[in-house]
């Protein structure tokens, strides 16, 4: 009788990441800080509506990468990037592309909350206020409204919308900071690092809403925690040295990766 | 394998193996000694043997406290979170064996005072020590982390499966031919029930090395041969 080694759950899960569409598409990525080669010819696809994270050790090139997708480091002096990334398949190093727009359109929460000093509604409104978005006070309080509310943060705020937002505790700042970045309806959130100021609750409650986000967002995280990466996204991709080292389904990189040195680092044994 | 950045998670896993170790080594004994009783009908080994199965049991326990506490600590992933469910398993499947082997030497002081036809008791010395060798190679196979040495006591099982039916059939005659006969076979046939148990118990473990090496399961359809459960001889 034949032994028949059975076709495991992850290569199901791999089969299913495969058909869905590719939002955010990196060709043979270099970013260079000066002399340093920071970031080595990554050439990796963002699915569409998920959570995709970045892990690796600290200089790894997760963060360099994530900036690279709303050109963040156009702002960093002596900062060259090369290769091509696409969204949609539309270059975002295009020249005559206009940088303003795609942060929009590429929002962005860090690692601290870091809210305007103005209130609670002004933080959210500023946003759609600069680019456009809401022709009158009653449509520009309805999408702050409806920002909060996505951000899980609506009924906890909905009193306080004229104090300062920088009033609120660290969790409500950092959901403060996403009902902003999604107040422009963008179609890319990044994440740097999102909870790493947060306590387990304010974590578990920006975790819960990045899965009600990816309904209608493409999410990609930069987490520290491995735990978080394997809670929250569904794909995943390791970095070390300025590699991509491996990327593929969640449940493939932690169960049973393929590189020995994916193996390693998220086994807590790299020296 | 390089080693934890945190030294004391190794140690834990090393003592997890050194466990494993001794319950295999226990369950080993422990069969092979009911099978002496049994077969030189000394009901005092009998009762050594029922006596030492809590020592399994206690060290199942014990395997289970920790692997438990180990996750809650550590949250291990990849390869660290299969070797300790693995374990785990390992454990309980070990600790059924010796339950197994305990039964066999509860039936050896029952038969005691017994005659034993030596063709039934040959049939059954063949059985155990396959099911002994079998046995010894999944554990070196855990040990040294062999998958291949695991597919191989995988594949040997139907072997087990094969000697039971055929004393499966002898027992069976040996019961017609003679009523008196009957309460012997009957615990003999148990007997080769339970080692036919234990050689499933120790396919289940060759299954948990494969899945600890490659991270991917074996298929359920291993080379099956008892047919016992479909067996009835007629008299002519």
């Amino acid at each position: 009788m034949d032994m028949a080694v059975q076709k495991s759950f992850t290569q199901d899960v791999t089969e299913a990441a495969a058909a869905k569409a590719v939002k955010i598409a990196a060709r043979d990525v270099n970013v260079h800080y000066g002399d340093k080669h920071a970031l080595k010819h990554v050439t990796v696809d963002v699915p569409d509506k998920g959570v995709m994270a970045f892990i690796g050790p600290s200089g790894c090139g997760k963060s360099t990468f994530l900036r690279c997708i709303n050109r963040m480091n156009d702002t960093i002096p002596g900062c060259r990037v090369s290769g091509k990334i696409e969204i949609d398949k539309a270059d975002i190093y295009d020249p005559s592309l206009d940088v303003v727009q795609l942060r929009a359109r590429v929002g962005m929460v860090f690692q601290k909350p870091n809210p305007f000093p103005k209130s609670v509604f002004e933080n959210v409104a500023y946003g759609p206020r600069i680019h456009g978005l809401a022709n009158s006070k009653a449509e520009l309080e309805q999408v702050v409204v409806t920002s909060l509310r996505r951000a899980g943060l609506f009924e906890e705020v909905k009193d306080r919308l004229a104090d300062p937002g920088t009033g609120l505790s660290g969790g409500q700042q950092q959901r403060l900071c996403i009902a902003r970045a999604i107040a422009v309806d963008p179609e890319v959130i990044l994440m740097d690092e999102p909870c790493s100021a947060l306590d387990p609750i304010a974590t578990a409650k920006i975790e819960e809403l990045m899965s009600e986000l990816t309904e209608r967002y493409t999410i990609v995280i930069v987490t520290h925690s491995m735990q978080q990466a394997a809670r929250v996204s569904q794909r995943t991709a390791f970095f070390h040295l300025g590699n991509l080292v491996e990327e593929g389904p969640t449940e493939v990189i932690f169960n049973n990766p393929k590189e020995q040195r994916t193996q390693d680092y998220i086994t807590g044994r790299f020296g | 394998m390089s080693e934890h950045i945190v030294k004391s998670f190794d140690q834990e896993l090393l003592l997890l193996d050194k466990k494993i170790a001794q319950m295999g080594g226990l369950a080993e004994r422990l069969l092979a000694q009911a099978f002496d009783s049994l077969e030189r009908r000394d009901p005092k080994l009998g009762e050594s043997v029922v006596a030492s199965d809590r020592a399994i049991d206690q060290l199942e326990r014990e395997l289970q406290e920790q692997t438990i506490l180990m996750i809650a600590r550590r949250q291990p992933v990849a390869n660290d979170l299969r070797h300790i469910m693995t374990v785990l398993k390992i454990a309980g499947d070990l600790e059924r064996t010796g339950d197994l082997a305990k039964n066999i030497a509860k039936r050896a002081l029952a038969v005691s005072g017994e005659n034993h036809p030596k063709s039934l008791m040959t049939g059954l010395k063949h059985m155990t020590e396959l099911a002994l060798r079998q046995l010894k190679d999944v554990l070196d196979a855990y040990a040294e982390r062999d998958a291949d040495k695991a597919l191989g006591v995988w594949r040997h099982d139907e072997q087990i499966d094969a000697m039971y039916n055929s004393l499966f059939r002898e027992l069976l005659t040996y019961m017609m031919e003679d009523p008196r006969n009957i309460g012997l076979c009957t615990h003999l046939l148990f007997g080769a029930k339970n080692i036919e148990r234990i050689g499933d118990h120790t396919t289940n473990i060759a299954e948990n090395v494969y899945y600890l090496v490659h991270g991917t399961t074996l298929a359920d359809d291993r080379p099956k041969s008892d047919d016992t459960s479909s067996t009835l001889i007629r008299r002519e």
